[in-house]
């Protein structure tokens, strides 16, 4: 009894001296902002609490001595104060210093629109977006001019991009640039894009100041990244009003590695004998598209990559010839396309990385025109305006090219990017049986780095230098944006570069007296984003000079500049279940080049262009609706008419307004074992008059507007693929 | 002799302190854990969970708890940024997973990708899908018996559209299969994870 009283005594002493001591505080960052939420603890002890929304604390512990009182909130270093707790309550106020982070630091976003499943302050559309855009039929570049920037220019393929012409925008898969990036062009009809949207994880669609890696591009790069390896094998099929094609896509059981390929056949003759098209189809256009690729993990973490694609088409159309109706201009095409891509990224330890690039491609035209009579019999007229249209060409446009990328980590998250690329290129022209040819040796180099100086400013300084030997002529170009953070999920960027680009073969077959074309640009973007709603606002300076002019002579001496501001806003939050984006951009162009008497609007800028895009997923019915309106206002039309050595204008002005409704619906459900979707879509649902500008007859007397060949164009397909090693089965199995 | 005493009763007392330090903590801790009616609370229980898993360093479980009140925090507080409330539970997470892998740890893994694919399901199926279904896996390569991967796993289906193999139908199939797991389980001590019954129950109801 008495031990028992003892023991019980002396636990009660022990407890008894152990009194509790009070610690408070606060705790905030380095630019004293409240961090709530913050642990507080003595080392070593359970002992602590969390900050509350004032950022102060308080709590009791019964540690003695000599200890140390840790404060740590994520995304910041942790601190810890030695404190001798006595008798005393103690206070300790806590400065923590902001961490940069990747998940935290600002990005730079002037200029570009990334898509893609990377949470970034410039992603503002999905992979699954390009599927799912009403009336954009799955064509990545349909997708991108929803997008503030590009014009809808709908008589040529290729991105306008803010007064830039089609050739000034260029497009790069793992790195490496496309040479052919669109099927073969038709005169007054915008072609498709080669390539599927289901091979890349992530584009960027850079309307200016982009990295000094890409070069070649007065306006615009769109840079796609290719998937890695898929999640799960799988067998597809698909069948529509106009194409047919089967794929199949294994991967390995360690998932590794994987390979696969796609074929895919399109004939347009069920289609246009249902719907009538304007032009007379007399070689129905029909297409072979093949793919096929090959991916594999290396040790390192590393990833090496191989697409490549095969692509075949033929096609022939009658058209009346604008000088003597009677007539007819017959143009026939064939194309063979072939595309490699090797691309190979590897981690080679200290903090460096290596992304190399290695490409081939080349793509054979075969072209031949005829001035026919009402019986589609090849003749001549004696009027050389007219029998100028009597002609073949044979063109082969080559490109082989290595690029080597070096990322180094420098402190922090900070990256110094270095590399450069060698590029052959070589294009042959056989017209009406005179062959010439233009091999271009290019080589450039570059180095870039991204410097994060806090979580809140960021700098990207890059240079890049080029060399041509076909214009014998080199440029060095300077890159350079800011980034800062002026708020939560706010920033602003400004970026500055100058731009350099080689004329046109075209005009190089005739001299190669050339120099770089170039363009500087000058861009203030603000954006502010949350995971479900982006606003985004960019204005921008363009200066172009040494654009080149064909007449009096074959020079460099054009000129222009643009100017414009584009806002950019996207909501899935406000309405549940319907999400939409809204884009517009006003654009002030004016260039002097090629046959241009002065500095003229080009024919391929309106002032203003708006899209409107909407997309709802009904759930219970599993159908996806999608619309898509674009707007743009009329864009100027010239007949430039040669007097003397200079052209004068004859006739100008300008088209009526572009509209276009653009629908789609995607169903889900699965047929038998496999998984299904049904798609429709319909462009210019209203029916809407498109004009995309004049031509006109020699004399000037006759002016005919250029129109698409049908005002709609109707899919309707399905597409079905047969998973492997699907969920569904594993689900199955282990029950 | 009264010194032995006080030296002996000091010694056993010091010496059940130490052996008790941790389990007194885990005890309060879900005591707290099991109380907490707000986030406010429910982030107290997860800090509270750090500590000891901080002082204690060796342990998985306080930092398995940690990451698992926090994640609820991101369900309890329908304002909450859920990617923010992922990234720290994932952090606390990571920190048990160095210490232990199991089938609990991977349940908690997919918990975390589908908390952020409720963000934005359409765009990020694809993505935090993946993870998702990677985590289950890897979960039953662990411990098939364990029954909150089928109870995860159903939480998860009843929300994917039957089209994409989700569904009610689904969903009960694998509910039920974790309610019978639930009958023959056994947690390692008296602190591993337990929870998940009720929830169960609840969901089966759900299926109907």
């Amino acid at each position: 009894m008495k031990k028992w009283i003892i023991s019980l005594i002396v636990t009660l002493l022990i407890s008894g001296v152990q009194a509790q001591i009070k610690v408070t505080g606060s705790v905030k960052d380095q630019k004293g902002r409240i961090l709530a939420g913050a642990n507080i603890v003595v080392k070593g002890s359970y002992d602590g609490t969390v900050s509350d929304s004032t950022g102060s604390f308080s709590f009791k512990t019964y540690e003695k001595g000599k200890q140390f009182i840790v404060a740590s909130s994520i995304g910041n270093k942790t601190v810890e104060q030695e404190v001798n707790i006595d008798s005393l309550p103690i206070r300790i106020d806590f400065l923590l210093k902001e961490e940069i982070s990747e998940l935290k630091a600002v990005t730079v976003t002037a200029g570009s629109f990334e898509a893609g499943d990377k949470k970034r302050a410039a992603t503002v559309l999905s992979s699954l977006d390009v599927y799912t855009t009403g009336g954009a039929n799955a064509d990545i570049s349909a997708v991108v001019k929803t997008l503030p920037g590009a014009q809808q220019v709908g008589e040529q393929e290729g991105l306008f991009v803010r007064g830039g012409a089609g050739y000034e925008a260029k497009q790069f898969i793992d790195g490496t640039l496309v040479n052919n990036p669109f099927f073969a062009s038709v005169p007054d009809i915008a072609s498709r894009g080669r390539f599927a949207p289901a091979l890349f994880k992530g584009t960027v669609f850079s309307t200016g100041g982009y990295s000094a890696l890409y070069g070649q591009a007065l306006s615009s790069a769109l840079i796609m990244e290719s998937i890695d390896i898929p999640d799960r094998s799988e067998v597809s099929a698909s069948i529509s009003s106009v194409f047919l094609g089967a794929g199949l896509q294994k991967v390995a059981k360690n998932k590794k590695s994987s390979w696969g390929g796609n074929y895919g056949y399109t004939n347009l003759l069920p289609y246009f004998s249902i719907v009538k098209q304007k032009p007379d189809y007399f070689r129905m256009p029909e297409f072979h598209t093949a793919d096929l690729n090959f991916r594999m993990k290396t040790k390192n973490g590393g990833m090496i990559k191989y697409y490549g694609t095969f692509g075949a088409s033929d096609l022939g159309l009658r058209r009346a010839n604008i000088d003597e109706p009677n007539l007819k201009n017959a143009f026939g095409l064939n194309n063979i396309n072939v595309y490699n891509n090797l691309s190979w990224r590897e981690n080679l330890g200290n903090g460096w990385k290596m992304n190399l690039g290695l490409g081939y491609s080349t793509d054979y035209n075969d072209i031949e025109q005829q001035i026919q009579n009402q019986q589609n019999q090849k003749i001549t007229t004696g009027q050389p305006w007219i029998d100028n249209n009597n002609f073949t060409i044979k063109t082969r446009s080559d490109l082989s090219q290595i690029k080597a990328v070096f990322d180094k980590r420098l402190s922090g998250i900070s990256v110094l990017r270095t590399g450069g690329e060698y590029m052959y290129f070589y294009n042959s022209s056989t017209f009406n049986n005179q062959k010439a040819t233009l091999p271009d040796h290019f080589k450039a180099l570059f180095t870039e780095a991204d410097l994060y100086i806090t979580n809140d400013l960021a700098a990207k300084v890059g240079v890049r230098f080029e060399h041509s030997s076909l214009i014998n002529k080199a440029n060095i170009a300077p890159r350079l944006s800011l980034a800062y953070k002026t708020g939560k999920g706010a920033q602003m960027s400004i970026a500055y570069g100058e731009f350099y680009q080689k004329p046109e073969n075209n005009f190089l077959y005739t001299t190669t007296n050339f120099g770089y074309a170039k363009a500087t640009h000058f861009i203030a973007n603000y954006i502010k984003n949350t995971a479900l709603q982006t606003f985004r606002v960019e204005a921008f300076y363009k200066k172009y000079d040494e654009l080149v002019k064909t007449h009096p002579v074959l020079n460099n001496a054009g000129a222009g500049d643009a100017k414009g501001v584009e806002l950019f806003w996207r909501d899935k939050k406000t309405i549940k279940g319907l999400d939409y984006w809204v884009s517009y951009s006003y654009l002030d162009t004016k260039r002097d080049f090629l046959n241009y008497p002065k500095q003229l609007q080009p024919t391929f800028a309106a002032n203003h262009t708006a899209s409107f895009v909407m997309k709802r997923f009904i759930s219970k019915i599993n159908t996806g609706f999608n619309f898509t309106y674009s707007y743009a206002t009329g864009r100027p039309y010239y007949n430039l008419v040669q007097s003397g050595a200079q052209y004068t204008i004859a006739d100008q002005g300008k088209t009526i307004d572009y509209h276009n409704l653009g629908f789609s619906f995607n169903y889900l459900t699965s047929l038998g074992k496999a998984y299904a979707v049904f798609v429709g879509s319909v462009t210019n649902v209203l029916n809407s008059k498109q004009i995309f500008g004049y031509n006109y007859s020699n004399n000037g007397q006759r002016k005919e507007a250029i129109t698409p060949p049908a005002p709609q164009f109707f899919f309707l397909g399905v597409f079905l693929s047969w998973g492997v090693d699907r969920r569904q089965d594993a689900i199955n199995n282990n029950l | 002799m009264k010194q032995i005493i006080i030296i002996l009763s000091m010694f056993i007392t010091g010496h059940l302190t130490a052996q008790t330090r941790y389990e007194a903590g885990m005890q309060k801790g879900l005591e707290q854990f099991s109380a907490a009616k707000t986030a406010e609370d429910m982030a107290a229980a997860s800090a509270f969970f750090e500590r000891i898993a901080d002082a204690e360093k060796d342990k998985w479980l306080p930092y398995y708890y940690a990451a698992y009140a926090n994640h609820l925090t991101g369900w309890m507080n329908p304002k909450a940024d859920k990617d923010k409330v992922a990234e720290k539970s994932k952090d606390l997470l990571s920190k048990a997973e160095v210490l232990e892998r199991n089938a609990d740890t991977y349940c908690m893994r997919q918990m975390i990708a589908i908390q952020q694919l409720t963000v934005d399901g359409m765009t990020r199926y694809q993505t935090y899908g993946a993870i998702a279904a990677q985590a289950i896996e890897d979960a039953k390569k662990a411990d098939a018996n364990n029954p909150r991967i089928y109870l995860v796993e159903a939480q998860y289906m009843i929300n994917v559209p039957t089209a994409f193999g989700g569904g009610k139908a689904v969903a009960k199939k694998l509910v039920e299969k974790s309610l019978e797991l639930y009958d023959t389980y056994k947690p390692a001590s008296a602190f591993h994870p337990i929870w998940g019954k009720d929830q169960a129950t609840k969901l089966l109801a759900a299926c109907q």
